[in-house]
């Protein structure tokens, strides 16, 4: 590698020192201030995941505010100090490489990623959200590794059954059915996540968690939330013609409520649950081209309390 | 060879009929890819319309949610196999044996199969749309078993067509890659060793290594799902004792060294052109090449990213974001080279520069946002949203189609004999750098919120993103005219083109412009210096001052 002569570079002048510093400590107020306005671009913090990775991308968005603004600093003031004069053709001065900068800026980089993967593993231990991934048949909760360390086993496991396209999910212990989700805050709750025929992925923006769910498994999901409200709950994994419309809404309620709904919705008959695919499949017949041939939605699941999907919602 | 005179060229055939024809001339074939490649981009550009006019209100009113559906999955395999693949296949075709000096590629004949091909399994993919129930629409993972499902029940669908013709393309990739390392490997000019070889070059090496090593995963993945689909085995199919999440490994370990195989030779543009417009030697011309390889290796490694969500286990999670952000590092030195070479250099913004500018400026952000999704927590949040989609296309259109216009225009001087027209150029580098940011910027924050992606309908509080992403997106279509424009009458009536018109060094600048059908023939000069000597004053070849004359002495007898 052959070094250039640096030596013919004329040392950085001192006010050019002070305004290079100055610069520097300008990108570095600007991101912390982006790294603070990183919270603001998420949805609300409903989950007991959702501070640590908010953390987790309020830093990364710090980290590289700086690192974007420093490069496009430098090809800014190249574009503006560097360029040719009209119908000047010269060449300019053969600067070849510098070792010693490429260390540099190898070793810095590798650092700062690998503090980053470092911090990201942390909070993934912490996470944790991930249950045994066993067959359907084998499926043994004595493995269930989920939850966060420091949470009680959930008292509750609620079955999600994913379909074509629907979401319904039964609370075994009350014999209870819905299409509407209902959790008691602060409390921790374990799914058992089920699919009827293809992928579909469990995903609660609110709660910064998703999971894809799998047919052919049973997959054991934990979490706590910490907020209470109405939450999406939405496909994430394409599922086909009314992906888009496989939504649902997670109710987060005191515990109180939580068990005057339950109680209640143990005491209702069975009724079709949401289905909005169902709907569009049925008003999509009437039409003389409807489009492009389509996998029959399932038909609605039977349950107590269809609850709803298109009330306002907090994220 | 003691005396380097250029021998008279034989007649050629220069009728704009042997672009038709089964040509095995590389830089026929070369200009037949990016043609074609072109071709379908409109095609591919669109099908995006039509998407990014569905997203512009939340309801799904525009099309039909099957036809939504079969409209995405198009738009990303077209733009993939049908327009990025082959166009830098026609790159390489046009740079690589004018570059190292070589006559024509290592196999002519396979080249011309592997580039006629593409209209065959374009014409596949395209006649998809007319058969019963419509094109694919599982998206270009294809991901089973919604892939496997064939609603209408037909043994001819869009899905098998759309397999056939992924497996075509892995087929016709794969003689392209065969083609382009040997001819690397094997044909270059005397004196030119592997560190006195452009970037481009080893770039090009790179990717087509990757390809010879993924490319098998994703056909016999491909080919097993088509048995799934078609003759109704197990492979991927639950019910049978089949695991979906295979074909997803299958999958990714080629689809993510793909995203390698498009970005590097990009890298490498950047590498060509940098210097050229700065006018100083490439930074740290022996970490770059290296650098390629480094990705190399490591892009072989990262594929389980694309699935943290599927359920993958603690430790594989774990391993695959340290490998994931490992890669920023090799890419960082790249980077900073480049930022190096135009540091205190003498810049001249032609449209070439600033493609490479924008490019660059476009991959630096794309990068933030991947060092984001690698690491597995925010990944867990916002995969399969809107986030990836705008950080993909930032490095698939922001990047890397910026870095292929930008070889267009430095190179069409070269190839084509005539000159591209600033003004227009400089036009569409505009609308295309504000359009891109327009269009894929807004996708970040719509990510953030969860706003899953391939959805054609959607909740009303990503109506204003939305409307902002749509209207970059016209805006990108729209600047696609001028250079449509500026192609067309450039080739039909642009200015001539002298041998050099950037004053740049290489050899495939000392050969006319048009290079004759064997580029250099017998005369292949010696290589005495390392590429990018701005500045230096060290001729890159023996004789070079003679050939040069030659060259003037010819242009000024036209």
């Amino acid at each position: 590698m052959s070094n250039s002569s640096d030596r013919s570079r004329p040392p950085i002048s001192s006010a050019g020192l002070a305004g290079l510093l100055a610069w520097i400590g300008l990108l570095v107020a600007l991101s912390w201030w982006m790294a603070q306005q990183a919270y603001r671009w998420l949805p609300v913090q409903a989950s007991t995941a959702a501070p640590l990775v908010d953390g987790l991308f309020s830093f990364e968005t710090g980290i590289g505010t700086f690192v974007f603004g420093g490069v496009v600093s430098v090809m800014a003031w190249v574009l503006i100090k560097h360029r040719a004069e009209k119908y000047d053709e010269s060449d300019a001065e053969p600067i070849e490489g510098n070792t010693r900068l490429e260390v540099i800026w190898t070793v810095i980089p590798l650092l700062l990623v690998m503090a980053i993967a470092v911090y990201a593993m942390r909070v993934n231990t912490k996470l944790g959200v991930l249950g045994p991934m066993e067959h359907i048949h084998l499926a043994n909760p004595v493995e269930d590794q989920g939850g966060y360390a420091a949470d009680r086993l959930p008292a509750e496991q609620v079955e999600v059954i994913a379909r074509q396209w629907s979401w319904e999910f039964s609370y075994p212990s009350v014999n209870v059915s819905t299409t509407e989700l209902h959790l008691p805050v602060d409390q921790p709750v374990s799914f058992r996540l089920v699919s009827d025929d293809v992928i579909h992925g469990f995903y609660i923006p609110a709660f910064r968690l998703k999971q894809d769910v799998i047919p052919g498994r049973a997959i054991n999901f934990n979490l706590t939330p910490t907020r209470q409200g109405r939450y999406r709950l939405r496909d994430s994994q394409f599922s086909g013609t009314w992906f888009a419309a496989n939504q649902a809404d997670v109710v987060v309620e005191s515990p109180e409520a939580y068990q005057a709904w339950l109680k209640n919705a143990a005491s209702q008959p069975l009724q079709p649950g949401l289905s909005d695919a169902v709907i569009e499949y049925g008003e999509r017949k009437q039409l003389k081209n409807p489009g492009w041939a389509t996998v029959p939605p399932a038909p609605p699941p039977q349950v107590n309390v269809p609850g709803s999907n298109s009330l306002p919602h907090d994220a | 060879m003691t005396s380097a005179t250029f021998p008279p060229s034989p007649p050629e055939n220069t009728s704009w009929s042997r672009y038709f024809g089964f040509n095995t001339d590389a830089k026929v074939i070369g200009i037949q890819y990016i043609v074609t490649a072109f071709f379908f981009f409109l095609i591919g550009g669109l099908l995006a319309m039509i998407i990014r006019g569905e997203l512009i209100t939340p309801p799904a009113d525009l099309v039909d949610r099957t036809v939504y559906n079969g409209i995405y999955t198009m738009h990303g395999t077209i733009m993939l196999f049908l327009f990025i693949f082959p166009v830098l296949n026609g790159l390489n075709n046009l740079l690589i044996p004018t570059m190292i000096g070589a006559p024509d590629m290592a196999f002519p004949r396979l080249n011309a199969v592997a580039f006629w091909l593409v209209p065959i399994f374009g014409a596949l993919l395209i006649g998809s749309f007319f058969v019963p129930g419509g094109p694919a629409y599982s998206g270009w993972w294809s991901y089973p078993p919604v892939s496997t499902q064939n609603p209408l029940g037909h043994f001819i669908n869009g899905q098998g067509l759309w397999i056939t013709a992924v497996a075509l393309s892995g087929v016709s990739s794969i003689m392209g890659a065969i083609n382009f390392v040997t001819t690397i490997l094997r044909m270059r000019a005397p004196g030119m060793g592997f560190f006195r070889m452009p970037v481009y070059c080893w770039t090009a090496l790179a990717a087509q290594s990757l390809q010879l090593i993924g490319l098998p995963a994703l056909t016999g993945g491909a080919v097993m799902l088509l048995m799934d689909l078609s003759f109704g085995t197990s492979f991927y199919q639950p019910e049978g004792g089949g695991d979906p999440v295979l074909y997803q490994h299958f999958f990714w370990f080629y689809s993510h060294p793909a995203v390698y195989v498009i970005i590097l030779p990009v890298f490498g543009i950047f590498s060509e052109l940098f210097p050229v417009y700065s006018r100083k030697p490439l930074f740290g011309y022996v970490y770059v090449c290296l650098a390629s390889f480094i990705i190399v290796a490591l892009g072989l490694v990262v594929w389980v990213h694309h699935m943290f969500p599927s359920g993958v286990a603690q430790w594989m999670r774990n391993f695959f974001m340290f490998s994931t952000m490992l890669i920023a590092v090799p890419t960082g030195v790249k980077v900073f080279a480049w930022l190096g070479t135009i540091w205190r250099g003498k810049l001249r913004l032609t449209t070439p520069m600033l493609f490479c500018l924008g490019g660059l400026f476009n991959f630096v952000f794309a990068g933030i946002t991947g060092i984001m999704l690698a690491t597995v927590p925010v990944d867990i949040h916002v995969s399969n949203t809107y986030f990836v989609v705008g950080h993909f296309h930032y490095v698939i259109y922001g990047a890397a189609v910026m870095g292929i216009f930008a070889a267009i225009y430095h190179w069409f001087p070269k190839f084509i004999g005539r000159m591209p027209y600033e003004g227009l150029g400089k036009l569409h580098f505009l609308l295309t750098f504000i359009g891109a940011n327009l269009n894929f910027l807004p996708m970040h924050p719509l990510g953030l919120m969860g706003m899953p992606r391939r959805v054609s309908s959607y909740d009303p509080e990503f109506a204003f993103w939305n409307v902002l992403a749509s209207l970059g997106a016209f805006l990108l279509g729209v600047s696609i005219i001028p250079f449509l424009l500026n192609m067309v009458s450039a080739w039909v009536r642009g200015p001539k083109a002298p041998h050099n018109p950037w004053n740049a060094i290489g050899l495939e600048w000392l050969l006319p412009s048009p290079p004759p059908e064997d580029n250099f023939g017998e005369h292949v000069p010696t290589v005495i210096s390392r590429p990018y000597g701005y500045g230096t004053g060290e001729p890159l070849v023996e004789h070079q001052a003679e050939i040069e004359n030659q060259l003037t002495l010819e242009e000024a007898r036209a």
